[in-house]
């Protein structure tokens, strides 16, 4: 789970890392109330979605598709500004390197005070999966692209591990800003926000917590002047609080509701259908279908303890998709039966109205029983016997070539 | 022979009073695993009907073991309570075997839980723990064998071949593969799809260079992380027998997580390709075709002089 930077900000400042004052506003009204609230000649007006690249991002009418203004996030020097600023963001959609073409729309702002900066780093903490803890990631390039960094100049990168137990130490923290070049005041305020980071971190399960850029102010304090955070959905069962910062609107619709039925989906371009039982078989079906020349539509698994219920679901799900031309079903039964599922395909055929060309894989447990129930059925369905046959059927069937 | 578990082993199930707990408890000596007992706090004393015995329910790992005398033990609690579940039974294991064997088959357990048990557990040579988010570890034996998890157990059968999956069903579909080519398992070992997680692929490519049966290995990986990568690298060195790998997602779009906790392709890192090509350099077999897991295996045999066609 992702949440916006204003958000972010504030989980910050209760954790005693140093932010600038900011308010979020979702009106021009607001931001100019805001920038009078501030008592701040500089202000900065930042564009809120849950997307990187935002400062080099564009905005664009979502209506005429014209270009609204260059730049997501702006540095305003009047009330003027902050105005013209506000109106090109607010109900505009931000194209930036990470959202696609098509971009996001943006209903959130944060108007935050300006900063005397003296120097740009860039400070992460994020799971590392090879050495299962947490890995503190800091550069003295801030403000840039850190996988440019890590490409061209991977020695401005410092890197070190949290002890999983006892968190960063002192030292280790102070290590880290040594790599930096950071000294007096600028050091010990870096070791304090370390200690404050990781106590967040720890605290509210993140999975990431991304500053860039960090700053160092001229009165030698580091300030987050950006705030980037994620949260382990796994332990989202301990945090209710989470529902509050949860925005649906940066979340796909749709995936939000297979998640609501126990599947997981995520949309594609293709025009196939998939259904399948099992996170790695359902990519590997979507690696076949490609492999046999066609496009898979979509990503869906669904799950160990699938019911007709679920079934029937997935199926709406993916007959909703305009451009669906053909569904695979591929089911290994383990602890799923396949005539189970079979009963449910039907079930669910006759309940939504199936108007596309079905292709069924069943293997393992009660799969004959499965076939059966389906060959037995008024259902229009290809069933074939393996992986390979799935793939060379469903292309078929949709006209598709196969090789 | 197989790795880490046989016909002999003596396996606890905690959580056993569950429904899963239940449910897969029945269905693993079904199979001839020997199943000696169970743990679900607060109902010791109870007993557990599975098919042709009963078993005896402990409130604590330690009972259990003591009791039993178990040497692995097959985790099925909430994911809320796998953690310590986990912890309790490393720690009993430790003291009283001096290790033992833990398989958490919990899908949903948060990552910084993992952090503190792997933690927890490294601190505690000879304790051995497989997944979480994972379908256990299967060994058949000439009848039945023994079989530890939620897999189907009628698809596989006692044969010369290892093999290591990050995934549930798509390492049915290589079992059935291999079937298909005429080639049963020593042992299969799910290690599951959460980002961080106990026994890795290198844990079990290292166990398969010593069992003498084993004669090859397929490895399915799939998109997120590095742990292919550094597998290769690690056989291309250490591993003599012949190798087979797949990479599931190659067709997964970047930054979207598919299915697995651990499956998400982010930054630009833990694609299939570069899995792939990883495989390629260190002289693995690879099947870019999941539907041609058991053919790629098959000339990978034929090649090694294992077998004729």
């Amino acid at each position: 789970m992702n949440i916006h930077e204003y958000q972010a900000k504030a989980l910050f400042r209760e954790a005693g890392v140093l932010v600038q004052d900011g308010v979020h506003c979702t009106s021009v009204d607001q931001a100019l109330t805001a920038y009078d609230s501030l008592s701040s000649d500089v202000v900065a007006v930042k564009s809120q979605i849950h997307t990187g690249g935002r400062g080099k991002g564009n905005l664009y009418c979502p209506n005429s598709g014209d270009l609204i203004m260059e730049g997501g996030v702006k540095v305003a020097f009047s009330r003027e500004e902050v105005e013209e600023y506000a109106s090109n963001i607010l109900g505009h959609r931000l194209v930036t390197k990470q959202t696609g073409p098509s971009g996001k729309m943006v209903n959130n702002l944060y108007v935050e005070a300006g900063c005397d900066i003296t120097h740009e780093y860039y400070l992460a903490l994020l799971i590392d999966r090879e050495e299962d803890t947490v890995l503190i990631m800091a550069s003295t390039e801030g403000g840039v692209d850190i996988e440019e960094v890590a490409e061209n100049t991977p020695e401005a990168i410092h890197k070190t591990w949290m002890d999983p137990l006892h968190g960063p130490s002192d030292e280790q923290s102070g290590t880290l800003a040594d790599s930096l070049g950071l000294t007096e005041s600028a050091r010990d305020s870096f070791v304090e926000m370390m200690r404050s980071l990781a106590s967040m971190f720890v605290d509210r399960d993140c999975s990431m917590i991304e500053i860039n850029p960090l700053v160092k102010t001229e009165t030698g304090m580091m300030v987050a002047l950006d705030a980037k955070v994620s949260f382990d959905d796994n332990a989202s069962f301990r945090h209710p609080w989470r529902a509050e910062l949860r925005d649906l609107s940066e979340e796909s619709e749709i995936e939000v509701r297979a998640h609501e039925h126990g599947l997981s989906y995520v949309d594609l371009e293709g025009n196939i259908g998939c259904l399948v039982n099992g996170a790695g078989l359902a990519m590997a079906t979507m690696d076949v279908i490609k492999l046999y020349g066609g496009e898979p539509a979509n990503f869906l698994d669904i799950g160990g303890g699938a019911d007709s219920e679920s079934i029937t679901a997935a199926f709406g799900i993916i007959l909703e998709d305009p451009r669906l031309e053909g569904i695979l079903v591929n089911i290994f039964g383990g602890i799923i039966r396949c005539d189970m599922v079979a009963r449910s395909i039907i079930e669910a055929s006759e309940e939504i109205g199936l108007k596309v060309p079905l292709v069924v894989r069943f293997s393992g447990t009660n799969h004959l029983e499965g076939r059966k129930v389906l060959e037995d059925s008024v259902l229009d369905v290809v069933t074939v016997g393996t992986l390979a046959e799935a793939g060379e059927a469903i292309v078929r069937v949709i006209g598709g070539t196969s090789s | 022979m197989s790795i880490w578990i046989s016909e002999d082993s003596k396996i606890l199930v905690q959580g056993i009073t569950g429904s899963q707990g239940t449910f897969h408890a029945t269905r693993m000596v079904e199979y001839g695993t020997d199943i000696v007992g169970g743990v679900t706090p607060g109902k010791d004393g109870q007993v557990v009907d599975l098919p042709g015995r009963s078993v005896p329910v402990f409130d604590t790992m330690s009972e259990a073991i003591s009791s039993t005398g178990a040497d692995a033990s097959v985790i099925y609690v909430p994911a809320r309570f796998a953690a310590p579940a986990i912890i309790e039974a490393a720690d009993a294991f430790h003291e009283l075997n001096d290790g033992g064997l833990i398989i958490c088959i919990t899908e949903g357990i948060p990552t910084l839980d993992m952090v503190r048990v792997l933690a927890h557990i490294n601190q505690r040579p000879g304790v051995r723990m497989i997944g979480p988010n994972c379908p256990g570890i299967i060994s058949p034996g000439d009848s039945g064998g023994c079989k530890v998890g939620i897999m189907p157990g009628h698809i596989h059968a006692k044969g010369r071949i290892g093999i290591i999956s990050r995934s549930g069903t798509l390492t049915y579909e290589a079992v059935a593969q291999t079937m298909g080519v005429g080639e049963g398992q020593t042992t299969c070992v799910g290690i599951g799809g959460d980002p961080v997680s106990g026994t890795g692929f290198i844990d079990c490519l290292d166990a398969f260079e010593s069992d003498p049966e084993t004669k090859a290995v397929v490895i399915i990986g799939e998109i997120g992380g590095t742990s292919e990568e550094e597998a290769a690298r690690w056989a291309k060195v250490n591993f003599s027998k012949p190798l087979v790998g797949f990479v599931a997602g190659a067709t997964a779009p970047p930054g979207k997580r598919m299915g697995h906790a651990g499956a998400i392709i982010s930054g630009g890192k833990g694609t299939a390709e570069e899995k792939f090509a990883a495989f390629e350099d260190a002289g693995i077999h690879i099947a870019r075709d999941p539907s041609k897991i058991g053919e790629a295996l098959l000339g990978a045999l034929v090649e090694a002089g294992l077998r004729e066609s």
